[in-house]
């Protein structure tokens, strides 16, 4: 009698919560998660510098020496330069377009070097390496307009390599003199 | 009239929700996916500085940390400019240069991120990056945040 009268428990588990669990999850997820993207100024650095593998020779025009002091001060082959000419500066060496003597042979040959001293602030440091870079921005994407009648950076990678080997990025960090 | 009536008690009012938790749960997988949990606590302070032509480092998972700055003294002081390497503060610049090895071991397209604090030196700076030369660590970024173009 006392059997007959229990009720049966239902085999299925109760899934009504499920969702409220899953929302706790989402919620977690959600505020722990950061889509925020790395960015900065992507470099690659020189191999060392040993005995057997000394650095190539370099003819002075194709060189353009930035010179960087911790106030900020700059000097580019040792002419002091406001930091807002920097990129013109720069553009200028690079392309030649008059073939000046003293400046590049050929936007491949040219390479700009960046000194400093060991006290200069890291910010100096970007903003001067910020100015490099940007210089070269420019001429790339001017070289992708002539080329491609569009801008840099709505190239393919195969016409990005083409506009890269006309203006291939050379810039040297050059280390600070021991005191 | 009463035609119409019995046509239109036909159809439910709700909106099932059977199927929120299965819309729940893509979200979550989402959410679980792109996460990056914070996994390092930082000893030393990082005020990034910006710069205007910068790059988007895509592949997160090449990417390893190395952080320069003012070491955080307890009640908060700062002290000297340290480098700290995962969780650790490496107070031996020479030992980089293994540590840095062993991970490009493991990663053979990894990019150490810089992350150093505006007013850090530079001569810190070239000491860590001539230890990563050593260490064949050739792809670097120095992380800034972005800056309205000037342009």
């Amino acid at each position: 009698m006392l059997l007959k009268k229990r009720e049966r428990e239902s085999a299925e588990i109760n899934g009504s919560s499920m969702a409220d669990i899953a929302f706790l999850l989402l919620i977690f997820f959600l505020v722990t998660t950061t889509i925020n993207v790395d960015t900065g100024i992507g470099m690659v650095l020189p191999p060392p510098v040993t005995e057997d593998n000394p650095p190539p020779p370099i003819k002075e025009r194709n060189l353009m020496k930035i010179l960087v002091n911790n106030a900020g001060l700059v000097t580019m082959d040792d002419e002091p330069t406001p930091i807002d000419e920097v990129q013109t500066k720069l553009i200028e060496f690079i392309k030649n377009p008059e073939a000046s003597e003293e400046l590049a042979v050929s936007p491949q040959a040219a390479i700009v070097s960046l000194k400093t001293v060991r006290e200069t602030p890291y910010r100096i440091y970007i903003d001067m390496l910020d100015e490099v870079i940007g210089a070269y921005a420019v001429l790339r994407n001017e070289a992708a307009n002539q080329n491609f009648s569009r801008e840099y950076s709505q190239l393919n990678q195969e016409q990005k390599k083409i506009v890269d080997d006309i203006y291939p990025k050379k810039i040297s960090i050059a280390e600070p003199d021991p005191e | 009239m009463a035609h119409f009536k019995k046509k239109q008690a036909g159809t439910k009012q709700e909106v099932p929700t059977s199927a929120m938790p299965d819309v729940v749960f893509m979200l979550l997988f989402f959410f679980m996916v792109t996460t990056v949990l914070r996994e390092v606590t930082l000893k030393v302070k990082i005020d990034l500085t910006k710069a205007t032509n910068i790059e988007k480092i895509e592949e997160k998972r090449l990417v390893s940390y190395i952080y320069i700055g003012p070491e955080r003294l307890p009640n908060n002081k700062l002290g000297n400019d340290k480098v700290q390497i995962d969780d650790s503060i490496q107070e031996d610049i020479g030992a980089i240069r293994q540590i840095m090895y062993d991970k490009l071991l493991d990663e053979q397209r990894m990019i150490v991120s810089l992350r150093v604090d505006e007013s850090s030196e530079f001569g810190l700076l070239t000491d860590v990056q001539e230890e990563l030369k050593q260490a064949q660590t050739f792809r670097i970024n120095y992380s800034t945040k972005s800056e309205a173009t000037r342009n």
